[in-house]
């Protein structure tokens, strides 16, 4: 359904764009139909990058992503609504997605000014009810309040609730839960599972790797803009191939098994901003080879599925 | 468009209001002037630059602010020119200000190279000593009256505005909202209109006060030094003709006193004002 | 030894009071690593801060703290002035930001020691030795801040404010904003402080509750102000008494676990607003099993060695 070929994105910085830094380079997957994606990174691994891409809130720079067959790049007005009727996104911070002197279902009506100004009033306000019940929330709670008067949780159900006004097949959640207690957390994963049943494909974007196993099928490991390692879930949790993957298995605090007393402590920091001509995770790696330093490893099916991009397999 | 404001916001707001001082005395004085600046020019019994009395007189009954060394009547010089005065100061905040609020809105949401191009103007302006360029822009133009000097001032005065706007446009573009509102596809003009400026009002409030103050102070610094519009009168053109007559050194205090406090008292209103705002709009100043 | 006892910490607002803090009470013994765990607004934080600043709008309304059988004044900015840092250390959740950008590091650390009368030159060698623990060169001393990662940040601040081997360090969330890699090592770097005796007992405030399973011996929750469970780290697992409790960790995803199989559950419903809470137990709304006795506050009472709850089904 969506598919993106040698995905690249520069950004420039500093006076006229001088300097430049690489978010993205060379990312190429594909999200099927009703498919749980999750793209696991960490802070500086391009992943939120991917996902404004893919919504087009920031212009690519090489690469195509395509949509159905047709290049997201060359969308413009109509065409681009009508790409946002079917692809919508949630983001992070749920206070920041809210404009705080407006009430909260502004964004609602905003949807009903874009795309349905022919729909009159009541089956309009019937509609947004039936999206809200749709997403665990009760109207009369939460219609008519500011933002600040909700919870994190029940914004971004909100946030869900508005994208399902819109005919969507595909959602991007970008960390969508990261800043929600982990009571409400849970649950707003369980919607995201859901919506799945309803023949949503979605794209969750996560610095997790917990999340990531408890929701999807598919998992991508994303490092330094370069994708390290892809293939399902279960797989990739249990036996990673990539060494980086290997090492983010046994830092993640879990809670089935206590870290090893003298595990491999990961105290070497990443470098930022260069880019060597070898394999990105080269001035870290363990198993690093001469041919690491040297020649960048390309992504490789080692198993069904299951890609890596690593000399060393 | 949007109508409905957050009640409890807006209730804090004039809670915070009344309970500060310094806004409660700027507004205050500040009202006064805008008061007398309506109602004063109907209290005039001549024409300001009619030979009406004694020259030189102090203040009496007939000439409440005294006589010029002229004669003429110096209350109604003060009350047309403080009239004139704040008219200058509000249409050149008002000009300095929507130059100021378009400029740094633009640059600061569409970002790239315009904003490079925008922020070049915005430094070469700056840099630019703004008095010296008023005062040979007016010594070129032979007539000048009250608008075009508004026009002047206005132009000059807006790029520390627009810098200020930019970067609070910068900080408020990157937040979610705004990217919710692109993916919902609305277009550019109204995410700026409708996302963006409101959540600056408090902050333009702001704006707008300083340039009023400083387009006040900048009329009468040209007026005082000679260039201020060449028909009609205003407070420096007042204070301007007293020292020429030497009115302080004939102990004329009443000629040269009344325009100069009212500039005082109106830019230092707006600045408390300002203050005032300040500190209601910042928590973080907010007096517990 | 810390003894903390009915210790209470308002917030005081235009509105009124904020009851942030109610009638803490508990002891953490010599060596033991404590996590404070709970969801945003319960008091964690508060709790964490009120033993080192208690500084406005935090106001102290009554309790006591005794730190190795010595009451801190933690009432009085000044008078704790003596035990801050030598006894206490605190790093607040963005220290590593905030070590100041135009000094270097060697030259804020004499600062700092000097003002607390301690000579720089004395304590180097300590210093660098335990700059080799944590693997950062002693270059770093003379490099500024900025020249440091993030995780290098974490590790040198945490070198400075145990440098003094205080007696309680308190961590409140110096983990959340570091990626899994240096999570990792900055926690062990915790326990390995401990048992080299740089500290004699550690709190971790936290929301990250796995962290605290991989390395804290007790697990303190509070939730909306009240404390609600103390207990051993494999007990709060094994055996939580508190429905809050029970009810977070069985929310929370765990690797191994898909939707599929084992759907998890959240805890419906929000806490209660701390401006006028309603009396008795604050879980009272959401909880699953509440019922008349509720309304009455529940104590927080030992029900087994090293096991507190307050709940009056736990009773």
């Amino acid at each position: 359904m969506l598919s993106l070929e040698r995905v690249t994105k520069v950004y420039r910085l500093g006076a006229f764009g001088l300097q430049k830094l690489i978010a993205v380079r060379d990312v190429s997957f594909e999200i099927g139909e009703r498919e749980i994606v999750s793209l696991i990174g960490e802070s500086g691994s391009g992943k939120s990058t991917i996902g404004k891409l893919i919504l087009r809130l920031t212009p690519i720079t090489s690469g195509t992503i395509r949509f159905e067959g047709t290049d997201v790049s060359t969308l413009n007005g109509l065409s681009l609504k009508e790409y946002y009727r079917r692809v919508q996104g949630v983001f992070q911070d749920p206070f920041a997605s809210f404009n705080p002197i407006f009430k909260a279902d502004r964004v609602f009506r905003m949807v009903r000014d874009e795309f349905y100004p022919q729909v009159g009033m009541r089956e309009w306000n019937e509609k947004v009810e039936g999206a809200l019940r749709a997403v665990g929330l009760n109207p009369p709670d939460v219609l008519n309040k500011f933002p600040h008067q909700l919870s994190g949780g029940q914004l971004q159900r909100f946030l869900v609730a508005r994208a399902l006004l819109l005919d969507i097949r595909l959602l991007i959640a970008d960390e969508i839960i990261s800043m929600l207690d982990a009571s409400t957390r849970v649950d707003v994963l369980n919607l995201l599972a859901d919506l799945k049943a309803r023949g949503l494909s979605i794209l969750f974007i996560t610095h997790d790797l917990s999340l990531g196993y408890y929701i999807s099928e598919r998992a991508i490991i994303l490092y330094r803009g370069r994708i390290a390692e892809m293939g399902p879930t279960d797989k990739i949790y249990n036996r990673p191939l990539h060494p980086y993957t290997e090492m983010l298995m046994e830092s993640v605090p879990r809670l089935d098994r206590k870290w090893e007393e003298e595990g491999r402590i990961e105290r070497k920091a990443a470098l930022t901003g260069s880019v060597p001509g070898g394999c990105v995770y080269a001035d870290r790696c363990p198993k690093a080879m001469d041919i690491c330093t040297r020649e960048e490893p390309e992504l490789k099916e080692a198993e069904t599925g299951h890609f890596v991009a690593c000399w060393a397999r | 468009m949007e109508q409905e404001q957050p009640k409890k916001v807006r209730s804090e707001f004039i809670f915070f209001a009344w309970r500060n001082a310094k806004l409660r005395i700027g507004v205050s004085i500040l009202l006064v002037f805008i008061v007398f600046a309506v109602v004063g020019p109907f209290l005039v019994k001549y024409d300001p630059y009619e030979y009406s009395g004694p020259m030189g007189a102090p203040p009496s009954r007939e000439h409440w602010f005294g006589t010029t060394i002229f004669g003429q009547d110096v209350f109604s010089q003060f009350a047309l020119g403080t009239r004139s005065t704040l008219t200058v100061g509000l249409l050149g905040g008002c000009i300095g200000t929507m130059v100021g609020i378009l400029v740094g809105l633009l640059g600061g949401y569409r970002g790239g190279m315009l904003d490079e191009f925008l922020n070049v103007i915005t430094n070469i302006i700056l840099i630019i000593p703004t008095l010296a360029v008023l005062i040979i822009i007016a010594a070129y133009l032979e007539v000048r009256g009250i608008l075009t000097q508004s026009l002047f001032i206005g132009l000059t005065a807006w790029p520390w505005a627009a810098r200020a706007i930019r970067a609070q446009t910068f900080s408020l573009r990157v937040r979610e909202f705004v990217d919710l509102a692109r993916i919902t596809g609305r277009s550019s003009l109204r995410i700026v209109l409708t996302e963006i400026a409101p959540n600056m009002m408090s902050y333009l409030l702001l704006v707008f006060i300083l340039q009023f103050g400083g387009a006040v102070l900048n009329a009468a610094t040209l007026d005082f030094i000679g260039l201020g519009p060449t028909k009609g009168v205003s407070l420096g053109l007042i204070m301007n003709n007293a020292v020429l007559w030497a009115a302080l050194q004939l102990g004329m205090w009443w000629w040269l006193l009344p325009p100069g406090a009212t500039i005082a008292a109106i830019v230092g209103a707006l600045y408390i004002t300002n203050v005032g705002l300040d500190e209601i709009f910042n928590p973080k100043l907010r007096e517990m | 030894m810390l003894q903390v006892e009915n210790l209470t910490v308002y917030y005081k607002t235009i509105r009124g009071y904020v009851q942030a803090l109610e009638k803490a009470t508990f002891t953490l013994a010599d060596g033991e690593i404590m996590g404070l765990a709970g969801e945003s607004g319960c008091g964690k934080t508060t709790l964490g801060h009120s033993l080192i600043y208690l500084r406005p709008p935090m106001n102290y309304i009554g309790g006591r703290v005794v730190l190795d059988g010595q009451e801190l004044p933690i009432w009085d900015m000044e008078k704790m002035q003596e035990f801050r840092y030598r006894h206490i250390s605190l790093i607040p959740q963005y220290a590593m930001n905030a070590l100041n950008p135009t000094r270097k590091i060697g030259k804020m650390i004499a600062e700092l020691l000097e003002s607390r009368g301690v000579s720089y030159s004395e304590i180097l060698p300590e210093l660098k030795r335990r700059l080799d623990l944590v693997q950062l060169t002693q270059d770093v001393l003379k490099m500024y801040p900025i020249e440091l990662s993030g995780g290098m940040k974490q590790r040198m601040v945490m070198v400075i404010s145990t440098l003094l081997n205080p007696s309680l360090l308190i961590a409140d969330e110096i983990t959340s904003a570091l990626d899994v890699s240096t999570q990792k090592a900055v926690c062990e770097m915790l326990v390995e402080f401990r048992d080299r005796g740089f500290v004699k007992s550690t709190i971790i405030i936290t929301h990250d509750i796995s962290i605290l399973y991989q390395i804290a011996d007790s697990i303190m929750v509070m939730y909306a102000g009240q404390l609600s469970e103390k207990a051993p780290t494999e007990v709060v697992f094994q055996d939580p008494r508190h429905p809050y409790t029970r009810m977070l960790i069985g929310s929370l995803p765990k690797v191994g676990v898909r939707y599929q199989e084992e759907r998890l559950r959240g805890i419906p419903g929000s806490p209660p607003q701390l401006l006028n809470p309603p009396p008795g137990c604050r879980f009272r709304d959401r909880c699953p099993v509440a019922f008349g006795r509720c309304t009455e506050v529940p104590p927080f009472l030992e029900i087994s060695p090293g096991h507190s709850v307050a709940c009056w089904r736990a009773f």
